[in-house]
């Protein structure tokens, strides 16, 4: 290939009339023939160094004779482009080559995509069902597939592990034993299985299954109208819920064309930043907990509960906040809202201090989690990494200041980065971030809450006050229209993403212009973490695979969906 | 005859102190003590200070449902609570934990067997317990309590021996396994001065041996669920859990026998003869049992814990050659006749 040629004309070129550009979208997207999609794809991963696979989904187009589309999203690390690969498959033929080979992210990503649409991939090697049991029957998010649907699991279907990588006996002094840690283990903080041969205590192989938190959330996504899909989104990483609120509204709002004004934007990034010192408190805590460092925890619960107070102000709810609207907020921030974020700025900082001193260089601790579960950042990056996991590994990647969105680019903060990819390290860009955190809530808070409106004032998309509905002809139409049919967006597609606690949180949104949103695919920073897990505790002591699995944050919510 | 019903009597007495009044007491101070590191209120509810909150764990224990897994072996399964508990209450016989005294015209020792050979019943003795571990482990058809006791008796057997060094060092300067003479031998100066690395190596040791943070592997319970226990509920559970208790009274006395001068307020400095100096002596006792009780409870808030095979090499890496360091530089320091 031609270096100097701009890659669209290149694969143009290579591969004539097997792919086309997609126009009028927010990322350069192709469509791309089946037959050729293996072939172009790994030419872009070597040639363009699009070295991650964000996202692999399906969606259905019944009325289509190619029903279903396979929509890759890549990411460059070197250009810091992004592509959407789109590979349309038609039902009787419903195969695709996998890619696994390339990007491990793979791997999980197409598991999920036969297990929800049936789409086969030629060439990966263990391609099973993932988020619905062995003994289910058809493929949920089909769209003939009816929401309303139950399946019983039978005993016998239960999955049976296969150890695919299991060396040979003979190489060892030990009796092997396996053992099934999960779904219901105080380690495995929510539900999930992880199946292991040890010898002695080490593990030489192991499976994970997950799945036993999935209730669909992008099926009932389907069913619901725009406004009312916000709620859901809480039960994703419900550690930070505000984000994922974010996360979805901004990408709806990004389709509707809002611009939001900068009331809400302060807010929503003074609370974002504040679920995300939450979402660190919880992992930390939790990981120190595996360890037996009881008292840590409680000092991180501590923060928690604090800023767990002034959600409670805000949104009437400690965890489950659904605290925003598209196009802005649901009311107003309490009038105490400043005071509140002062108080929490004070009593923070003492708190991880403590905490610092307490086991940042406790001997133990650093001898529990130095060199554990490493992982390069080249490595990393091939299973799909993003987040504070990705910047232990030495990448400095960070949504905020890498594609800045809201005001990211006007705060002064610094992304730490750590570079042994190990537990320790993960530990440390936490306990890092949160003090960055702090850091852009300081400044916000210093410059004050903008004046004007928490929301916008299109009343397409936002109610209309209530004087304005009793007193005026046309809000009294729109509260009207808005509440019986609910918002519509314009037809069309986007892949929105901001840097969520847990690494980058996409939604990946069709909307076909009726008042449901026709695909909503999330991009759960953990999936990807997780399918990596196996790998990682190989030939580790169970003591270790526990507090890998502790500090990757791996919460079963947004996993699972 | 007498001296059996005396002995008795003493036991006696020892049994309803510890059982009714040390394991509950040591919960509470656990609990709130807990609560005051974690920043928190730890059980307030029930009676004043929440004193009364054992008294009602205790209730609660009792009236629960008993379950014995269908695959269990019983026979081990149920033994195994029992013997966490007797040899935990048998060790602390041979230890003395006040002043002689007469009354009546009798000689009366506080210690329920005064022994010549005290030092080596109690290690006989403490090495007991792992057998309750290893039953329960065998017993409960649970791969977790399995690997629970598989750790809990490697540690007990490593962590054994370099307190056998450390106290036999003690012995050595001495010159007598009778408790109660080194507590006399104390009047000098304290055996924490004399040998420091003895009294490290032994508090140490102590910890692993009642299964404490940072050496509570064998029922860590983010890994192994509650490792050897897992399957134990009701009673039998809190038998486990008494026993526990009793262990770490028990080695906190020894401690202050061995490297505190016992019942001295400071070297040298023994109670009055009489009633109310043998009572004096046990309260002084009681005090630094009870300091040591609480850096039981100060250090499990404190530190995390090891990993088993870290547990190990600390074992046996550097525990024990510097028990037998400390073993040595005292034998050669008796023998020379500076000790």
């Amino acid at each position: 290939m031609d270096k100097k040629l701009p890659v669209w004309v290149r694969a143009q070129d290579n591969y004539a009339g097997k792919v086309e550009l997609e126009h009028d979208v927010d990322i350069p997207t192709w469509i791309v023939d089946s037959s050729v999609s293996k072939e172009l794809l790994s030419d872009l991963y070597r040639e363009e160094k699009f070295d991650m696979l964000l996202d692999l989904c399906g969606v259905d187009y019944p009325g289509r004779e190619k029903r279903f589309d396979v929509v890759y999203h890549l990411y460059s690390f070197s250009t810091g482009k992004r592509l959407r690969v789109k590979v349309p498959v038609s039902e009787d033929r419903c195969e695709v080559d996998s890619v696994v080979d390339i990007w491990k992210a793979a791997d999980w990503f197409e598991r999920e995509a036969y297990d929800m649409f049936g789409i086969k991939f030629k060439g990966h090697p263990a391609l099973r069902r993932i988020l619905t049991h062995e003994g289910f029957v058809g493929h949920p998010l089909r769209k003939d597939y009816d929401p309303g649907k139950r399946w019983q699991l039978e005993e016998d279907k239960i999955y049976k592990p296969v150890f695919l990588n299991l060396p040979p006996e003979e190489d060892s002094m030990f009796e092997r034993m396996t053992i099934n840690i999960g779904p219901s283990h105080p380690a495995m903080h929510g539900t999930f299985r992880l199946m292991a041969v040890l010898e002695g205590e080490v593990i030489v192989d192991s499976d994970v299954e997950i799945g036993y938190l999935h209730r669909c959330f992008e099926k009932m996504a389907e069913t619901h109208p725009w406004q009312q899909v916000v709620p859901y989104t809480d039960r994703l990483n419900y550690c930070s819920a505000f984000i994922n609120n974010v996360a979805y509204c901004k990408t709806v709002e990004d389709m509707l064309g809002l611009e939001l004004p900068p009331k809400a934007i302060w807010g929503r990034m003074v609370l974002m930043e504040l679920s995300r010192i939450m979402d660190h408190c919880v992992c930390n805590g939790t990981t120190l907990v595996d360890v037996g460092a009881l008292t840590n925890f409680w000092y991180f619960f501590e923060i928690r509960e604090e800023i767990y107070s002034l959600l409670t102000k805000c949104f009437g709810s400690r965890l489950t906040v659904a605290g925003c609207r598209i196009g802005g907020f649901q009311h107003d921030l309490p009038p105490d809202f400043i005071d509140l974020c002062k108080h929490l700025l004070e009593i923070i900082p003492p708190l991880i201090e403590d905490i610092d001193k307490l086991v940042t260089h406790n001997r133990i601790w650093l001898d529990r989690s130095v060199g554990i579960s490493a992982i390069s950042g080249k490595e990393a990056i091939n299973w799909g990494w993003t987040g504070p996991c990705l910047r232990a590994s030495g990448v400095q990647f960070d949504l905020r200041k890498n594609e800045p969105y809201y005001w990211y680019d006007k705060v002064d903060f610094d992304i730490p980065v750590f570079y042994g990819g190990d537990v320790y390290d993960r530990y440390r860009v936490r306990m890092a971030e949160i003090k960055e955190s702090l850091k852009i809530v300081r400044q916000l808070v210093e410059q004050g809450i903008p004046d004007g409106p928490y929301a916008v004032d299109d009343y397409h998309v936002m109610l209309p006050p209530k004087d304005m509905v009793y007193n005026q002809m046309e809000s009294m139409i729109y509260h009207f229209k808005l509440i019986f049919e609910g918002m519509r967006v314009p037809p069309g597609e986007r892949y929105g993403y901001l840097e969520g606690a847990n690494g980058e949180l996409g939604f990946y949104i069709v909307s076909d212009g009726s008042p449901n949103p026709y695909r909503i695919k999330v991009r759960p920073p953990c999936f990807p973490i997780f399918s990596t897990f196996s790998r990682l505790i190989r030939n580790q002591t169970v003591a270790d695979a526990i507090i890998t699995l502790g500090g990757l944050n791996i919460i079963a919510g947004e996993l699972e969906r | 005859m007498n001296e059996i019903l005396e002995a008795l009597v003493k036991y006696a007495a020892i049994l309803a102190f510890m059982l009714g009044v040390v394991a509950p007491v040591m919960v509470w101070v656990e609990r709130r003590g807990m609560a005051l590191i974690q920043d928190r209120r730890g059980p307030n509810r029930v009676g004043p200070f929440g004193l009364l909150q054992p008294l009602a764990d205790a209730f609660k224990f009792i009236f629960k449902e008993e379950i014995i897994p269908a695959q269990a072996d019983k026979v081990l399964y149920l033994a195994a609570p029992a013997l966490a508990l007797v040899p935990a209450l048998t060790t602390f016989t041979v230890v003395p934990f006040g002043p002689t005294f007469n009354y009546a015209g009798k000689e009366i020792k506080l210690v329920v067997i005064d022994s010549d050979i005290g030092a080596l019943m109690f290690l006989a003795l403490a090495g007991l317990g792992v057998y309750s571990l290893i039953c329960a482990g065998y017993g409960s058809y649970n791969k977790y309590s399995l690997l629970g006791s598989l750790r809990a008796s490697a540690q007990l057997i490593s962590y054994e021996l370099s307190m056998g060094f450390a106290i036999l060092a003690i012995l050595v300067s001495t010159a007598s396994f009778n408790l109660l003479d080194v507590i006399d031998y104390q009047n000098s100066m304290w055996n924490i001065v004399y040998q420091p690395l003895g009294f490290l190596v032994f508090l140490v040791t102590a910890f692993a041996e009642t299964n404490r943070v940072p050496f509570d592997l064998p029922e860590s319970e983010s890994e192994l669920v509650a490792g050897f226990n897992t399957e134990y509920g009701a009673m039998k559970f809190a038998l486990f859990f008494m026993g526990e208790y009793v262990n770490m009274t028990t080695l906190s006395l020894l401690l202050a026998v061995l490297y505190l001068g016992g019942w001295q307020l400071y070297p040298g400095w023994t109670p009055p003869e009489g009633i109310v100096g043998a009572i004096i002596g046990v309260l002084i006792t009681l005090a630094k049992v009870i300091f040591m009780m609480w850096l039981f409870v100060w250090v499990r808030f404190t530190l995390p814990r090891f990993r088993y095979d870290q547990l190990m090499k600390l074992g046996w890496k550097v525990l024990l050659p510097l028990s037998i360091t400390n073993l040595v530089i005292v034998t050669i320091l008796v023998n020379k006749g500076i000790l």
